[in-house]
């Protein structure tokens, strides 16, 4: 055939998925183009010209063991319904648009590590680019008539061309929407139609080779038999070969999870999660109609062609020793569809996570911000764009420079052992909830070094120095460093050996990074929505930590600057609406942060809303006791109490500093007002029940013991205002700073003992008793007054929660080498395990307290803390008692804290 | 006689009310708490409501959602009591859809007023 037919039949068959495209994309929510089986089809991305020609290659000379790259995803199918359908949830719910983007959401949105992971996926994919254009070249070459004509450089290179050609098609119909998590039903429909088109043509040629050509399967098998290296093409191999299948398969399972192309048709593009029921056995249906006539073309190609030949393009080869045109333009133009949905697909993914995961994050952003709707829309899709061609052009040189010495089968599986570095921080983050940014890092970089020093570096030498022989030659003198061999395992096949190493010391790295340091709250939030899915909910409305301020109006104006003035005003009143909030309200609470990341995170990516939307709000980072709470709240937490509740209340006491240092920050402004409110309020009560009651009083006829009643009341309220009044200075006081404390060494006994004299009264009216285990000679700095104060404080709550005759309090002392601990225990109803975070804030009241009001000003606890802290100690619940109420205070031993 | 229930926690404000009411010829019914409150006005059906915003467990605008949600009590008008007295709280519970809303501290005369013009 000359050159210019074939080139004419590829760019009719490019006009006519640009037609196809072009109806699909008209009526996107068709029945033609949302259904399960287009869903499967476009999972048969998975097949590509590896498949298409590499399976038939390998299996003429290593026998059945192409098989195991598609034993992977068949064995990984029946879990699809469990892990791909949380994953699919997932990232619908966080609009997540990319493999990168979904782990670097898991690990709290971390930038780094989207880039990290989108240069991972570019490492693994561009070879497997290059490897899709040296198969279309070279089947170009093989059918085309003018076999002598050599290209002299890109420029006058077919496969140049076909490649620019693909870009256009994929910017065209890629880059149509800024919002990346929209669906791309005209490239979806292209690529469902090609996976009907290849497996249709390589049935086509399977039949005709096998039933043409000779007499059936039998016959095949009977001539085939005579070859001398029969057995070995049919046997298995022994044990050591079991663990080449072995990390074979292993590779493929993760790869149909990890590969960016498959990430996108079965994640990004899913419309239905009900699609994998149908998926889950069609798939592997297709895969094994894919495969079935494989070996049979393989021993034709033996029996037939001379050994010379490339045993990859056997199923090119033998329509064209029989000069059967039409065949041969058939398998070429379904290799071609193969290539084309990979390179579409491929590039698509790619060049969303460089713009998303790289681009935009590191650099790009403030040029975003200054821009106005229209403008930013353009510059993501020319980035995108620009991105898609780069790709393109950047696997075409590297197909002329590397790809003439490697097999299309160990380029694929190169690429796989790449992305499979992945797998630790994908698998494990969706069930293991202690995996950390760092050790994700970590792992996948210790990864990559060890697939560039086990697998790369050989083939680098050998293409860069062909005169060094690095694989046969012992680097260092050790024999156990050479790579290809690493520890002296000299029965894997290069693949295998770097895969068993590689995987597992990213592993090794990836656990054990993550066990030494526990991530920040983001993180852990994350984790705890990604593992424990089913809560998601809860922790998504709820429980999510973000504490800051930020306000409706900046957001308002950073979400316009993306998705226009229009769809921004649309999105927030559905978001008021559904969750109830005003129109007016001015400050944004965590649910429209959150609401306005997923909303930027389509067009931007998840790194990138991150850091837009902090740049609009204050974050305050003190919610490592909200992040400890949300795990209480986890069953599967609360099984490991003993050595949780050790660390929370560790955490407990930092989170207590931290919170000091930002109250005291808050304070200063916008805090002022809202306590104001409050005091308000708090005054207004008692007000209202005195004027109510001296109104009534007006009455004449009212009975003398009502009336004595009412007096009472108005007696009781005005007292009332009275400790709230002093209490609130009291409070404003220590918070100031302005009262100096009288700290003094002394006997904490002493001062114990006269607190217990002021409650005595009290408690022995109430029957309840109260127990102090002295300790004599205890000797503390701090101001007796004051301490007096929490003393008689704290004693009154127990009393006030306490029943008569059988309550009883107790008083510990623990004395530390650093710090006194002292401890009011007893045995009342306790405190709600959600109020325990809040009771030291002012005017907080639990929502457990039944009807009653509770008798105190709802600030002696603040007023505690106050004290205790202006003793440089601490105070706080103690968790893990369960009988009743325990507060704890510790008091340093020296004058400057401890 | 008229029916009316008065909803708040703080006991010393309710034993006003319920007297002066009680004095004016009303059935008078006490709520501490937005669930007994709605407990009590689906058995009662009152002609109106006396609602304090802030109680513990359910508030006063979570409660006022309940009842117009109920159909029984199409007819029952709801007050608000609340120590709340900036105008966006007011227009707040205004736009929940209440048929009044009173600033704390009140007079009682004044509410007696005000009620009996609403109901009769």
């Amino acid at each position: 055939m000359s050159n210019y037919l074939v080139g004419l039949i590829i760019v009719m068959y490019l006009a006519m998925l640009f037609v196809l495209a072009y109806f699909a994309e008209k009526k996107p929510r068709g029945k033609w183009t949302n259904n399960p089986y287009v869903y499967t089809l476009s999972l048969a991305v998975y097949c590509t010209a590896w498949t298409y020609y590499g399976s038939v290659g390998i299996a003429s000379r290593s026998g059945i063991s192409f098989l195991a790259i598609y034993l992977g995803p068949v064995i990984s199918f029946p879990l699809w319904i469990v892990v791909m359908k949380k994953v699919i949830r997932i990232s619908k719910q966080h609009k997540i648009s990319s493999i990168a983007d979904f782990i670097s959401m898991r690990y709290g949105n971390n930038r780094f590590l989207g880039a990290l992971v989108t240069v991972t996926c570019l490492l693994a994919i561009i070879p497997y680019i290059s490897l899709q254009l040296k198969a279309v070249s070279e089947t170009f070459s093989l059918i085309s008539s003018e076999n002598s004509y050599v290209s002299k450089g890109f420029l006058d290179d077919s496969t140049f061309y076909i490649a620019l050609l693909i870009a256009v098609f994929v910017a065209f119909y890629g880059t149509r929407s800024t919002d990346t998590s929209q669906h791309k039903k005209g490239i979806i429909a292209t690529v469902a139609f090609e996976s009907i088109l290849k497996l249709v043509f390589f049935l086509a040629i399977g039949i005709y080779v096998t039933f043409y050509l000779f007499d059936g399967t039998t016959d095949l098998y009977n001539q085939a038999s005579m070859k001398a290296n029969f057995s070995q093409l049919t046997s298995l191999g022994g044990l050591e070969n079991g663990f080449n299948w072995l990390f074979t398969i292993c590779l493929s399972f993760f790869a149909i999870f990890l590969l960016p192309r498959q990430f996108h048709v079965a994640v990004v593009e899913n419309d239905n999660e009900n699609y994998l029921k149908k998926a889950i056995w069609l798939f592997p249906l297709y895969l094994l109609l894919f495969n079935v006539f494989v070996i049979f073309i393989a021993w034709a190609g033996n029996i037939r062609l001379p050994e010379a030949v490339n045993p990859d393009y056997y199923s090119l080869l033998l329509p064209l020793q029989q000069n059967n045109q039409g065949f041969v333009l058939m398998v070429f133009i379904g290799g071609f569809t193969a290539v084309i949905s990979m390179i579409v697909v491929s590039t698509l993914a790619l060049s969303t996570m460089v713009s998303n995961n790289i681009v935009i994050p590191y650099g790009f952003i403030k040029k975003l911000v200054e821009g106005n709707p229209e403008e930013n829309a353009k510059r993501i899709k020319n980035l995108r764009r620009l991105a898609i061609f780069l790709l393109i052009i950047f696997a075409y040189f590297f197909y002329v420079n590397f790809s003439a010495q490697l097999s299309l089968f160990s380029i694929g599986l190169i690429s796989f052992v790449i992305i499979a570095q992945l797998a630790p921080s994908f698998f494990l983050g969706l069930t293991w909830r202690r995996g950390t940014a760092r050790g994700t890092e970590i792992g996948i970089l210790v990864g990559l070094a060890v697939v560039f020093y086990t697998l790369l570096l050989p083939i680098i030498s050998q293409v860069m120095m062909p005169n060094v022989k690095l694989v046969e030659e012992v680097l260092f003198g050790y024999s156990w460093l050479k790579p290809a061999q690493l520890f002296g395992l000299d029965y894997l096949t290069p693949e295998s050996n770097a895969f068993l190493w590689s995987m597992s010391l990213n592993t090794l790295s990836f656990v054990g990074f993550s066990l030494r340091a526990k991530g920040n709250y983001r993180e852990r939030n994350y984790a705890e929505m990604f593992v424990n899915h089913a809560n998601y909910e809860n922790l998504q409305e709820g429980a999510f930590v973000w504490k800051g301020e930020a306000y409706v109006a900046d957001i308002k104006r950073l979400l316009s600057r993306f998705l226009g003035e229009a769809r921004t005003n649309r999105a927030l009143r559905i978001f008021n609406k559904k969750h109830n909030i005003s129109d007016t309200e001015e400050r944004a609470d965590a649910r429209l942060i959150n609401f306005s990341e997923k909303l930027l995170t389509g067009s931007i990516g998840s790194a990138s809303a991150k850091i837009l939307l902090a740049s609009v709000s204050k974050e305050t980072p003190i919610s490592l006791v909200e992040v400890l709470n949300i795990l209480e709240e986890s069953k599967e937490t609360k099984a490991n109490n003993k050595l949780l509740l050790e660390k929370s209340e560790q955490l407990t006491a930092m989170a207590h500093q931290l919170k000091e240092a930002n109250e005291e920050l808050l304070f200063q402004d916008r805090q002022k007002d809202e306590f104001l409110d409050t005091v308000a309020h708090e005054l207004k009560t008692p007000i209202t029940s005195i004027k109510a009651a001296s109104e009534v009083l007006e009455d004449d006829d009212m009975p003398s013991e009502l009336r004595r009643q009412f007096l009472e009341n108005i007696s009781r309220d005005t007292d009332r205002l009275d400790t709230l009044i002093h209490n609130i200075l009291d409070l404003e006081k220590l918070s100031d700073n302005k009262t100096e404390l009288d700290i003094k060494k002394r006997k904490i006994n002493k001062t114990i003992k006269k607190a217990l004299k002021g409650v005595e009264q009290i408690a022995a009216k109430k029957q309840v008793a109260i127990h102090f285990k002295e300790k004599e000679n205890v000797e503390v700095p701090f101001d007796e007054d004051r301490l007096l104060q929490v003393l008689t404080n704290l004693l009154s709550n127990s009393l006030k929660f306490t029943e008569p005759h059988i309550g009883t309090i107790k008083i510990y002392l623990e004395d530390g080498d650093k710090a006194l601990r002292v401890s009011v225990e007893d045995n009342g109803r306790g405190i709600p395990v959600e109020d325990q975070a809040y009771i030291f804030d002012k005017f907080y009241q639990s929502k457990n307290q039944n009807t009653k009001k509770p008798q105190g000003s709802g600030l002696g606890l603040a007023i505690c803390k106050k004290i205790v802290e202006g003793h440089k100690g601490s105070i706080w619940v103690d968790k893990g008692f369960k009988k009743g109420a325990r507060l704890v205070f510790e008091l340093p031993k020296s004058r400057n804290g401890t | 006689m008229k029916k009316i229930l008065i909803v708040d926690d703080e006991p010393n404000i309710v034993m006003s009310l319920e007297y002066a009411f009680k004095k004016k010829d009303f059935e008078v019914f006490i709520a501490r708490d937005g669930t007994e409150a709605l407990e009590i006005a689906e058995r009662e059906i009152p002609d109106l409501i006396l609602l304090d915003v802030m109680m513990p467990q359910m508030d006063g605008y979570e409660t006022l959602k309940k009842i117009r949600e109920s159909e029984n009590l199409d007819h029952t008008k709801v007050v608000f009591l609340s120590a709340k007295s900036k105008e966006k709280d007011i227009e707040k519970g205004l736009k929940m859809g209440a048929d009044g809303y009173m600033t704390k501290p009140f007079s009682i005369k004044k509410i007696i007023s005000d009620v009996e013009e609403m109901i009769t």
